[in-house]
């Protein structure tokens, strides 16, 4: 599953304000909302499904990265985005270290393949080095969508 | 003493499969161990103790894994993490591990 079947063009945000773990979840919920991807009645109850999912365990999983993720009945498919802090935020990462680069995944329940295959395509695009410089460095949404494409067109990890 | 090489077959039981979270378990388990851990799915060889290596695997229910296990410790590693793939991972992803 490409980063183009899961990622909402008009919900990436290049430039985080938050700086903590709620306030990050919350923004990217909202701008996933804003997009029309989620429902605005949803919301609350989304950022907070996610949240207690963050009690399990931090999904910050070092290197900078999180991928706050839930399962939600308002959601009839996988629904993503991609947001970078530029000043890094604080989020229990197993590593101890602020995360810069953000996948959020919501998915429908009882749908865990989706969910599946995309975290697999996440973690092989992440793995790779220079994808996540690159994604690092990007300033805006055009940056992102170019090298979200790049990605799907298998230029990083192979 | 000696470094041995020991390797399992494992059925991935969970009904969610390999998502983050048992691979967070996963190579929590594996880090106990001095042991080098290696997972194998079909052509994937990958390391057991980084969780985007374990989650590249994409493993569904039902997957056929390998674990290879390489060092003194090799064996306990291996029992661990067997145990832990075909009995302890958590079906759902909001439940508490036991």
């Amino acid at each position: 599953m490409k980063f183009a079947d899961f990622v909402n063009e008009e919900a990436i945000r290049p430039d985080l304000g938050a700086s903590d773990k709620e306030s990050a979840i919350r923004e990217m919920v909202e701008a996933l909302v804003a997009a029309g991807q989620l429902a605005e009645d949803a919301c609350e109850s989304i950022i907070s499904a996610i949240l207690k999912r963050e009690e399990l365990g931090s999904t910050g999983i070092g290197r900078g990265i999180a991928v706050p993720h839930t399962k939600h009945p308002s959601v009839e498919r996988l629904v993503g985005t991609v947001a970078i802090s530029q000043s890094g935020v604080e989020f229990n990462s197993l590593d101890g270290e602020p995360v810069a680069l953000f996948i959020l995944l919501i998915s429908p329940p009882d749908r865990p393949g989706d969910h599946l295959r995309a975290l697999e395509n996440i973690s092989r695009q992440l793995r790779d080095e220079t994808f996540c410089r690159f994604l690092r460095q990007s300033k805006s949404v055009e940056d992102v969508k170019t090298l979200l494409e790049e990605a799907d067109n298998n230029q990083f990890a192979s | 003493m000696g470094e041995s090489t020991l390797s399992a077959t494992v059925t991935v039981a969970n009904r969610q499969g390999l998502h983050l979270r048992p691979a967070d378990l996963f190579v929590k388990t594996a880090k106990q161990f001095d042991a080098q851990i290696e997972v194998v799915k079909d052509a994937l060889r990958v390391d057991g103790k980084s969780i985007l290596d374990i989650t590249t695997l994409g493993a569904a229910q039902g997957t056929q894994l390998a674990i290879i296990a390489i060092g003194e410790d090799a064996q306990a590693a291996l029992d661990a993490l067997v145990e832990l793939i075909e009995q302890r991972l958590p079906q759902d992803d909001h439940e508490p591990v036991e």
